[in-house]
């Protein structure tokens, strides 16, 4: 569903990320992680056609991100720790906007649908203003998987929620792994990547260090392997 | 088509998102306002050059209030990161302009539809002309906003970023502004719309070239 | 092996510099005074060799930057941002100069320092601050890539301005005689004083390669400098 040949990104003087080769398959949910300015971040928003590569190619569901980012954009979910929302704008006239710039038809029973998956439809008609961050996250995701994407790509998604924010956000991403969906998240907590990935990689000084299936690792191993990784 | 329609849904929720809250519109008319009234309050003491004075008046209250609009509107996009939500969709950048950019020109031209009826009350103007104003005032605003929007997109990525619109816009702006003023004095002073030709021409010349351009040009202000 | 390809530039280097003092006696003692003119501003008015070739190039070096932007947009490559950046700097810098030896030239010659009834005037003043945002807006730029974009982006749409803006001026105001040194179409000029201000429209233009090699050659060592800083 993913692949990424020899990607890298240089800002100014600085390499971010120097040859980046990866694949994704269908419906495998992979978490990235790595140090700070590691280059997740970057790596998520190229996938995500927000920037463009200095170098190397990637695909998407078969399309190039280069040649063809429109194309890709349609199949592509993301939810990054900013949340893209209006503020003075009720979650359903997000959704509704959001719907009108994919052509998504149908939109009012998916919007429904998507609300009710991520548990907010009974506040639907406020302002985002007025949702906790937990909850603009979810609806962060709802607006994220409104036109169906067959790829979700999630930028640190645990960030500054409480304990039962995080425990919602675990469940949808249960969710999100059993549905088919192609998944890369990347995030700053160990335990948590590894407990709902199908393969984890470690993203370090700009390339990917290691990769495994998570059946094959427990936390204390991946800690370790973490440590020396990152350095 | 469907172009049409995504410019559309960008310009319909910049539009609602504003009324909600009315800020911005606030402050531009506020602002605006402030201008009118300290001008005529100023120039009351030498009343004969006062009419005179008006059409610039008028514009510099419009091209101050609009500078204002212009800037928040893109900068509240980019501290909120909506402007990534954006460009996440599969929608043509051009798109993007055109919507914002009509809302931007709307926007103006409420707070240039209230401004309009004070000013005739205070600097006593023939009510008769006001039609063929309000149709400067809008050919203005389009050409003002239309430039303005590239340039505030551009702006909003720099590091003096409520500083350099200004710096960008003036200057570029200066034959719309001439065109607007003269076109707002000759309505004024009555004169047939014959001897105002050349301005009308200068007027939706610039509109025509320099919408153009900037749509043409956006693409690549807007991407990273 | 540098020297070798430079032989040029030391070439046109010399024939500007000596062109200086030849275009400054052909402006100063060759050329007769102006029909018209005495007293002080008959020496102002020949300040008219300077200001109109200062004026010339300053377009001109805008124009480049026009032509620079375009293949940027249209090709992309560092090298023509770094070409259409110098030729703006050279150009606000002749700029400047039409922007302070107009006034010069004004006071003594219509009684005032400055007028916006004159449309070359306003353009220059236009030009200049069109040059002066663009620039400015460079330095406030962090990102190399974004910055061409932008900066191409305002070339092409500044250079569109101009002509706009001065079609504007003239129909604005009714123009106070700039002084018919030079006209349309034919030259009400003697033979000699053309002689003087085609010299110094060509040494200015001169003048204005070699500023321009010079500076575009430093701004790529610059860049070959900072790739060796952080090559590992």
């Amino acid at each position: 569903m993913i692949q990424v040949r020899g990607l890298t990104k240089t800002f100014g003087p600085k390499k971010v990320l120097r040859g980046i080769d990866l694949d994704v398959g269908e419906g495998e949910f992979l978490t990235l992680v790595g140090p700070n300015g590691a280059g997740k971040t970057t790596f998520l928003r190229i996938l995500a056609t927000l920037s463009r590569p200095t170098s190397g190619q990637a695909t998407v569901g078969g399309v190039s991100i280069d040649q063809h980012p429109a194309q890709a954009r349609r199949k592509i979910g993301l939810v990054s720790h900013r949340t893209l929302l209006y503020d003075d704008l009720t979650a359903v006239e997000n959704l509704q906007f959001y719907g009108r710039m994919y052509d998504v038809t149908g939109l009012a029973a998916r919007i429904e649908d998507a609300l009710r998956q991520v548990d907010l439809y009974f506040r639907r008609h406020d302002p985002v203003r007025t949702y906790s961050r937990g909850m603009q996250q979810r609806l962060s995701i709802a607006r994220a998987i409104l036109h169906d994407p067959q790829v979700m790509l999630m930028d640190e998604p645990y960030t500054g929620l409480d304990q039962q924010a995080t425990a919602m956000l675990r469940r949808v991403l249960g969710t999100l792994a059993a549905s088919g969906r192609t998944v890369v998240m990347t995030t700053h907590d160990l335990e948590l990547g590894l407990e709902v990935a199908d393969r984890v990689a470690i993203l370090s000084g700009g390339k990917i260090g290691f990769q495994s299936p998570a059946k094959d690792l427990d936390v204390q191993q991946f800690r370790r392997i973490y440590a020396e990784q990152a350095g | 088509m469907e172009f049409l329609r995504k410019a559309g849904a960008v310009a319909w929720k910049d539009l609602r998102a504003e009324w909600r809250t009315r800020e911005m519109f606030s402050a531009m008319f506020v602002f605006a306002l402030l201008v009118i009234i300290i001008f005529n309050f100023a120039l009351e003491l030498r009343a004969e050059s006062a009419r005179a004075l008006v059409p610039g008046i008028l514009w510099v209250a419009f091209t101050f209030a609009g500078m204002l609009g212009l800037n928040r509107s893109f900068i509240q996009e980019k501290d909120r990161g909506s402007l990534e939500g954006l460009l996440l969709c599969p929608v043509d950048r051009s798109a993007i302009y055109l919507g914002k950019m009509l809302a931007n020109a709307a926007l103006m031209g409420v707070v240039e539809l209230f401004i309009l009826p004070v000013s005739f009350v205070l600097f006593n103007l023939p009510f008769g002309t006001l039609p063929m104003l309000v149709v400067v005032a809008a050919l203005g605003t389009l050409g003002f906003a239309g430039v303005g929007t590239l340039f505030s997109a551009m702006a909003v990525n720099t590091r003096a970023r409520e500083v350099m619109l200004p710096m960008l816009l003036f200057p570029v702006a200066v034959p719309l502004i001439i065109a607007a003023v003269k076109l707002t004095a000759g309505i004024l002073d009555g004169l047939a719309l014959g001897e105002l030709a050349r301005w009308w021409q200068l007027l939706v010349g610039f509109d025509v070239i320099f919408l153009t351009l900037s749509f043409m040009t956006f693409d690549y202000v807007i991407e990273e | 092996m540098a020297a070798k390809r430079d032989w040029w530039l030391w070439a046109l280097g010399i024939v500007a510099f000596i062109g200086v003092f030849v275009a400054g006696y052909l402006a100063l003692i060759y050329a007769p005074p102006a029909e018209g003119f005495s007293g002080n501003a008959e020496l102002a008015q020949r300040i008219f060799y300077f200001h109109v070739p200062s004026a010339w190039t300053g377009f001109l070096a805008f124009f480049v930057t026009f032509i620079g932007s375009i293949a940027y947009l249209w090709k992309g490559g560092r090298k023509w941002d770094i070409l259409a950046a110098c030729s703006a700097e050279i150009g606000l810098f002749f700029t400047t100069m039409v922007v302070i030896t107009g006034p010069i030239w004004a006071k003594p010659t219509w009684g005032v320092w400055w007028t916006w009834s004159d449309p070359k005037l306003v353009t220059a003043a236009i030009l200049w601050l069109i040059y002066f945002a663009y620039l400015t807006m460079r330095r406030m730029v962090d990102d190399d890539a974004r910055r061409a974009r932008f900066s191409a982006v305002l070339g092409i749409i500044g250079f569109v301005d101009v002509p706009i803006v001065f079609g504007a001026a003239r129909w604005w105001g009714q123009s106070v005689a700039h002084p018919i040194v030079v006209s349309g179409g034919g030259f009400d000029v003697a033979t000699k004083m053309l002689t003087a201000l085609m010299f110094s429209l060509a040494v200015f233009t001169v003048m204005y390669v070699v500023l321009l090699a010079l500076r575009v050659r430093a701004e790529h060592l610059a860049d070959a400098v900072e790739s060796l800083k952080t090559r590992e």
